[in-house]
């Protein structure tokens, strides 16, 4: 049993970001929880130790992640067809490529944790709590969306989730000050701001830094560095790529961000070090976009279709996970196929509840302006004598 | 791309349009190696019209031929050359590439711009003129704002993109407290007058809260800056080479619906259009109408459907093109024929620009009119996107607008 055990591992290991003599299983497939050792490379660390590369998880949680990314992907790819359909109008960014980050993310998180990122947010707002009705619903602009149809795809927001944000870097000083209300208010929790390799060169960037580091706030940047800001690549518009390191006086962590449970680690260490008092960290997510910036982006003229397939063939986070689980005999195909067919199933019926709710009132035009009761009693309509009363 | 070879292109390039203007010349000149067909790099013929106005196309305002077009005589200076079928942001990567060539400090710089930009108004100009002068900044508005103000300082013309209006509150103090102020602050010592920002604004239809902004009316209110909108292709090229060239910092918002549905024949030539100056597109006597940008397409199709309750209606149509410095003399020349005036504009109505129209028209005007002014505007909310098309002011809000003052 060993032998062919071994055997199986090393073709795993041809492909995958693991080699044969760092996987360990208990002896009783029976145990809840498996110990995985990830990749040296996962992890380079800047003026902090790095996390340590042995995760130890429930098989219940790795199954529970590769349901999330399958989901996750099914609903990429539905926003895909709906887009390309005209049901969905507008803006349209997918993170399809990028579910470890979310996922990874999540499962280190509690719901007292906030998270704040920009614009490719769809995939964050399914793991905060979001229903795909609800957001396929808010792509096309219909009354059951998360934000009543009114935000569209950039503006998706859950109780502990803000959102989804379209002007770039504008979240991070946003994230610096939702951290600083939770320590004001005594949680004992952590705020992840999320920002790509473009914005980290807006100036309001460094200025959340600053304030994060004077007030030793529990705020953790992460740099989602998929290497191209829209069509420009990394290094043609960052004079310093090492993305975790431009934190200066910040300590950083880059990760794999391609490996979900690499993501695990560095973010339950991170919320550890906020949490515990050490002040903010940075890290620098590794990871990659199959599709272009947005809908109306090919995502060929500024990169090779070889490096998209190379990195589809090679790094994907959904493949990586399927190799593992697997590999410790976690669940066997048959039920990987079964989460699969499932997952499309809920996606697809969730289209169809989407599609199926209607255009908000018009009367949702005026609300929600001010807040209601307040300040303004009347906005004026289009004529000197008509106005809308509150 | 080395300098002599820079150099023989740009000279290539100059003297071709210059020989094209003046001297009516048929054959090319064959051992220049640029490309004569065209000053622009980008593709020759436009591809198709699209987005939410299908009226533009069918406009009145448009120069759909040759004759129409330098029928104009604001384009007395190339009257005799030829025209050539552009959209707007042919028209607008035409005017760039005139600038680089004839002037050797310009530099075009912004996001994306290097490959032509999301719009493709930047089309073939790094080829054409290199990457040192026209290359990618970082995503930092405020940064390439005062990258801009900088150089500018230094007497070198800065064309700087934004990349939508709606990005560029990050810049907007280098805009309003450094670019506005350098001239006076310094005593005349200092100026950006080779400051030019582009930028694309207004309602595209499915935009949003981010990518539908107008936002004239903010820097309308800052002395030292001019703010101008283009309506066409023509308008397009002739008044953002005068922006480039005018020796004041210069925001030039293009209503980005009209990048691919306004086409016209655009003089191939060099030729500026007068900032400060309105136009006045039709004659009239009833009421005076002003408008901006792609809004007057939609009051173009407002007045027809008045005259259509209202036979007989006459209408004088004024495009307003420079927001800062207005041009008031037109304007109340206008009003005090008419006696009635109505402004439209995409902006919200609470302090957007034809407020301070109204304001300046009644001081001036208050015993010539007969009607109250009527401000046709967005309503005010943040731009909604599933609402957009109640928001924005469509053409049978302007045309009750219009009743409101023939009726009062």
């Amino acid at each position: 049993m060993l032998s062919t055990q071994k055997i199986s591992l090393a073709k795993v290991a041809a492909k995958a970001f693991i080699t044969p003599l760092t996987i360990r299983t208990f002896a009783s497939s029976a145990a809840r929880n498996v110990s995985i050792n990830l990749h040296e490379k996962s992890f380079e660390s800047y003026n902090c130790e790095a996390p340590a590369l042995d995760v130890e998880i429930s098989k219940e949680e790795l199954v529970r992640m590769y349901k999330s990314m399958v989901t996750m992907r099914r609903m990429e790819m539905a926003s895909d067809g709906l887009y390309k359909a005209k049901l969905i109008r507008g803006f349209c960014h997918l993170c399809t490529g990028q579910e470890a980050v979310a996922v990874g993310m999540e499962t280190a998180l509690t719901a007292e944790d906030k998270i704040i990122t920009a614009y490719r947010c769809h995939g964050f707002t399914y793991m905060r709590g979001g229903s795909i009705t609800s957001i396929l619903a808010e792509l096309l602009g219909r009354k059951a969306g998360i934000s009543g149809g009114k935000g569209g795809s950039m503006h998706m927001f859950t109780p502990n989730f803000f959102g989804g944000n379209g002007i770039v870097g504008a979240q991070v000083p946003l994230g610096a000050g939702i951290a600083f209300a939770q320590k004001y208010q005594g949680h004992k929790a952590a705020t992840f701001s999320l920002y790509g390799d473009g914005a980290s060169n807006q100036g309001q960037v460094f200025e959340a830094y600053n304030m994060a580091k004077l007030w030793e706030l529990p705020a953790v940047f992460v740099c989602e560095n998929n290497r191209y800001g829209m069509g420009t690549a990394a290094n043609r518009s960052s004079a310093n790529t090492s993305y975790f390191k431009r934190g200066d006086y910040i300590p950083g962590l880059k990760v794999n961000g391609m490996d979900v449970l690499a993501v695990h680690q560095a973010v339950a260490y991170a919320k550890e070090w906020t949490v515990s008092g050490k002040g903010p960290l940075l890290l620098e997510m590794e990871t990659y976009r199959y599709g272009g910036h947005s809908m109306s982006d090919p995502g060929t003229t500024y990169r090779t279709r070889e490096e998209i397939q190379h990195m589809r063939s090679n790094n994907d986070p959904i493949t990586g996970l399927k190799q593992r689980l697997l590999e410790f005999n976690i669940i066997t195909e048959d039920e990987m196929k079964a989460i699969d067919k499932a997952a499309r199933v809920e996606v697809d019926q969730a289209v169809e509840e989407a599609k199926a709710s209607g255009e908000p009132d018009i009367s949702e035009f005026w609300t929600q302006i001010y807040q209601k009761g307040t300040g303004v009693p009347y906005v004026r309509g289009r004529e000197p004598e008509e106005f809308h009363r509150y | 791309m080395s300098t002599t070879l820079l150099r023989s292109a740009r000279l290539a390039s100059s003297l071709s349009s210059i020989s094209r203007t003046f001297l009516h010349q048929g054959a090319p000149v064959k051992h220049l190696h640029t490309s004569l067909k065209t000053h622009y790099a980008a593709s020759n013929s436009p591809p198709p019209a699209e987005g939410f106005l299908p009226g533009v196309a069918n406009s009145q305002l448009i120069k759909h031929t040759h004759h129409d077009a330098l029928r104009n005589p604001e384009l007395a200076g190339v009257a005799n050359g030829e025209t050539k079928k552009m959209n707007t942001f042919q028209a607008i990567n035409d005017a760039m590439s005139i600038a680089l060539a004839t002037d050797d400090t310009a530099c075009v710089f912004g996001e994306d711009v290097g490959f032509g930009g999301v719009f493709r108004c930047t089309m073939g100009l790094a080829d054409m003129f290199g990457r040192d002068r026209v290359f990618n900044t970082p995503l930092t508005e405020q940064g390439i704002a005062g990258f801009g103000i900088g150089m500018a300082a230094m007497g070198s013309t800065a064309i700087a993109e934004i990349q939508f209006a709606d990005y560029i509150f990050p810049a907007f103090d280098q805009i309003v407290n450094e670019a506005a102020k350098y001239r006076y602050r310094s005593g005349g010592e200092f100026n950006v007058g080779g400051l030019c920002i582009r930028t694309p604004c207004g309602a595209v239809g499915h935009g949003g809260h981010y990518h539908s902004q107008s936002p004239e009316a903010y820097f309308a209110h800052t002395p030292g800056i001019k703010v101008v909108v283009p309506r066409s292709p023509i308008q397009a090229k002739g008044l953002l080479l005068a922006s480039i060239r005018d020796r004041n910092p210069t925001i030039f918002m293009e209503p980005k619906i009209l990048y691919r549905a306004a086409v016209e024949m655009v003089p191939v030539g060099d030729y500026e259009l007068p900032l400060g100056k309105a136009e006045i597109l039709t004659q009239g006597k009833d009421l005076t109408i002003i408008g901006w940008g792609a809004q007057l397409y939609v009051l173009e199709n407002a007045i027809q459907l008045a005259q259509k309750r209202m036979p007989g209606l006459s209408v004088e149509l004024i495009d307003l093109r420079s927001i800062l410095p207005w041009d008031v003399e037109t304007v109340c020349n206008s009003v005090n024929k008419t006696g009635r005036l109505l402004i439209a504009h995409e902006a919200p109505r609470t302090q957007g620009f034809a407020a301070e129209i109204a304001s300046t028209v009644m001081e001036r005007c208050f015993l010539r009119l007969e009607a109250p002014i009527q401000r046709v505007c967005s309503y005010d909310t943040p731009f909604p996107l599933v609402f957009e098309k109640f928001h924005v002011p469509d053409m049978i809000r302007c045309a009750e607008g219009i009743e409101r003052a023939m009726k009062f």
